[in-house]
């Protein structure tokens, strides 16, 4: 329907998703299929469940390295821009300081290395993440709405390459939902 | 196992939970959005909305009334350079670390009950720093010139003096700015997808694009919570540096009754003691306008109470320090400075500092007082009354008689120093009422997983 003419007229399938009530079952589901063998799949809830990312596999992220490497740059910066302005391009003596006083540079040296850092954590876990990004599949889920208030969804992505329309929609029911089904691409 | 009920030891006790019983996910999400997305705004709220703006358009007037005619219409003169600005200044910054303590340094702690004030109080803390950002723009007296105070290439060839703490402060308060506003739309984030997820229209279309589309997916929780308490780990050093560097401006310096080690920590303490007292100034009401008591309990009000105090014990062991060092240094201008304080001039506000700072938080050892909103409101106003004192105090006395009789003077607020300190305090009531309006006022996802949390009977 809302592919144009010339296209396949069946909808591509993104996966299938399975709604639960609670956030245990959402977990328990999601370290089933672990166990099964999926691996291309993802769990959605309303706020942060501990250890279910883990439970889908998903154990590492950049985030922390990339924000030292942020922060450490930032210091560097800080601490390099007070050098150059203070020793080499323009020293001029102030009460009497050595032109190197680094005592009196930490504060700016600081300030600098928290500034860098917080960007670093903000933006990657934003760019990690792939956001922003308005649209996407699992937003044509049935009542996907809910996964921002109080529905705990798991969904088994059509590339995973065990996944089966039958076998997954039967393993996806056997972890008892309150509904399967298909994600339209 | 589960059906034995062990007795709580008196010291668990609490005087509330933490939130009340009966909720679900759902009932959090309507009741928390409902505020923004359902129900009309009360009364009150258009009536605080008035009065913010009037203040607010004061401010303007004043302002575009200073620019015309120049500094000369505030009160400050030669001796006293610094007068209301600087006072202003570190009265709004020592508000906002308030916010940043209750989202940062509690979070680090593993605090639950920050859960339902962390974001008004962050909110807040931008407000405020808002609002002190307009004193040194306008005390500069050439405000269209402020840039100058940055490090960018110029003709002249010339930096700025790394060496100076005022400079630092540029850094500091900007620095701080930045990353109060990341950590609060990294707070918002889920949220705004909710209100996305509820909305209709072209409210939905706003959400949508500040939700940055986010969906709630395991592996971005995953990321999120890291970079979240990354955020945390690096506000609670920042905030205590604000303020020690605040403190430096004065500290740095070699005028009696500033040149003292004690400020940093003192500065700080009292940063976050007025800052919790216009936390529940904020709150008192807010959370029965907007039936939001469900949430904010009086454990809430109950804690930042025994906040207060802790910090209104440290400040006053401050002035006590000071007190005892102006003596103990043995240095004359110190001790006539302090003798100064306490029968000079300035004596009244010296004394009414001490009665707002000192012994009126002493009622905090109550806990009819801690847990009665009237009387605790009362507290909150005049702590905040004190604080404002206590900079005035620092600023006015030690300006006004330092070490040359003949280069001594005297000072004084004119009206349009009042016109500004007033004003500001409009642009910080419009910006709140804007934020409750069209914004969660409490963090829905985090609520959601004390719920978790009070449904697995992990907390109380």
């Amino acid at each position: 329907m809302s592919d144009h003419g010339h296209h396949d007229d069946t909808p591509k399938t993104y996966g299938l998703i399975a709604e639960f009530d609670t956030p245990d079952e959402l977990l328990h589901a999601a370290e089933s299929a672990y166990k099964a063998g999926y691996r291309t799949m993802d769990a959605y809830s309303p706020f942060p469940i501990h250890g279910l990312s883990e439970a889908i596999g998903f154990k590492k992220t950049a985030v922390s390295l990339i924000t030292l490497l942020a922060g450490l740059t930032g210091a560097a910066t800080g601490f390099g821009m007070q050098y150059i302005a203070m020793v080499l391009h323009y020293p001029y003596d102030i009460g009497g300081k050595p032109f190197l006083s680094w005592p009196s540079f930490m504060p700016i040296t600081f300030e600098l290395t928290i500034l860098f850092g917080a960007f670093g954590a903000f933006l990657s876990m934003f760019a990690l993440n792939g956001l922003p990004r308005p649209n996407h599949p699992i937003f044509n889920a049935k009542r996907f709405e809910r996964a921002s208030s109080d529905g705990f969804f798991l969904c088994i992505e059509a590339e995973d390459g065990q996944f089966d329309m039958d076998k997954t929609r039967a393993f996806l029911e056997a972890q008892k939902p309150v509904e399967v089904s298909e994600v339209h691409a | 196992m589960a059906s034995t009920t062990t007795p709580i030891p008196r010291a668990l006790e609490t005087v509330a939970p933490l939130m009340a019983p009966g909720h679900t996910f759902e009932s959090i999400s309507r009741d928390i959005t409902d505020v923004v997305l359902e129900r009309p705004m009360p009364r009150a709220w258009f009536a605080c909305l008035g009065i913010g703006v009037t203040l607010l358009g004061m401010l303007g007037a004043s302002t575009a009334y200073l620019f015309w005619e120049g500094l000369g219409l505030w009160g400050i003169n030669n001796p006293v350079g610094w007068g209301f600005a600087i006072v202003n200044l570190v009265w709004w910054i020592g508000i906002g670390h308030a916010g940043t303590l209750i989202s940062a340094i509690l979070l680090l702690f593993n605090q639950d009950w920050r859960t339902a004030i962390n974001r008004s109080a962050e909110a807040m803390t931008l407000f405020a720093v808002m609002c002190a950002g307009i004193f040194p723009l306008l005390h500069v007296g050439r405000p269209w010139a402020i840039f100058f105070i940055l490090p960018y290439p110029n003709t002249m060839a010339l930096w700025p003096q790394f060496r100076s703490p005022l400079l630092w402060d540029v850094f500091a308060i900007s620095t701080y700015f930045t990353v109060s506003l990341l950590f609060w739309f990294t707070g918002l984030v889920p949220d705004l997808a909710t209100l996305r997820d509820r909305s209709k229209g072209i409210s939905r279309y706003f959400y949508g694009i500040f939700a940055l589309g986010w969906r709630g997916s395991a592996k971005h929780w995953f990321r999120y919570e890291a970079a979240y308490l990354l955020l945390g780990g690096m506000s609670a050093p920042l905030v205590v540096s604000v303020h020690t560097i605040v403190s430096f401006d004065f500290a740095v310096s070699v005028i009696p009754g500033w040149h003292t080690t004690i400020f940093p920590p003192y500065f700080v303490a009292g940063a976050i003691y007025s800052g919790f007292a216009m936390v529940l100034t904020i709150l008192i009401p807010v959370r029965v306008l907007f039936n939001m008591e469900d949430f904010i309990t009086k454990r809430h009000l109950d804690n930042m109470a025994k906040v207060m105090l802790a910090t209104g014990l440290v400040v006053f062991y401050g002035y006590m320090t000071e007190l005892f060092y102006a003596w103990y240094s043995g240095n004359d201008y110190e001790r006539f400075m302090m003798a100064n304080r306490i029968g000079g001039p300035y004596a009244w506000a010296y004394w009414c500092l001490l009665f707002c700072n000192a012994l009126s938080p002493q009622f905090l050892w109550i806990k009819w007082v801690r847990t009665n909103t009237i009387p605790l409101f009362i507290l909150t106003i005049i702590v905040n009354i004190g604080m404002w004192l206590e900079r005035y105090v620092i600023v006015v006395t030690s300006l006004t008689r330092d070490f040359l009789p003949s280069s001594w003077g005297t000072y004084a607020g004119t009206i349009f120093d009042w016109m500004a300190y007033v004003g500001s305090m409009g642009l910080f009531i419009t910006m709140m009422c804007l934020f409750i309006r069209f914004l969660p006022m409490i963090t829905i996802f985090e609520v959601r997983i004390q719920q978790d949390q009070l449904n697995r009977n992990e907390i109380r």
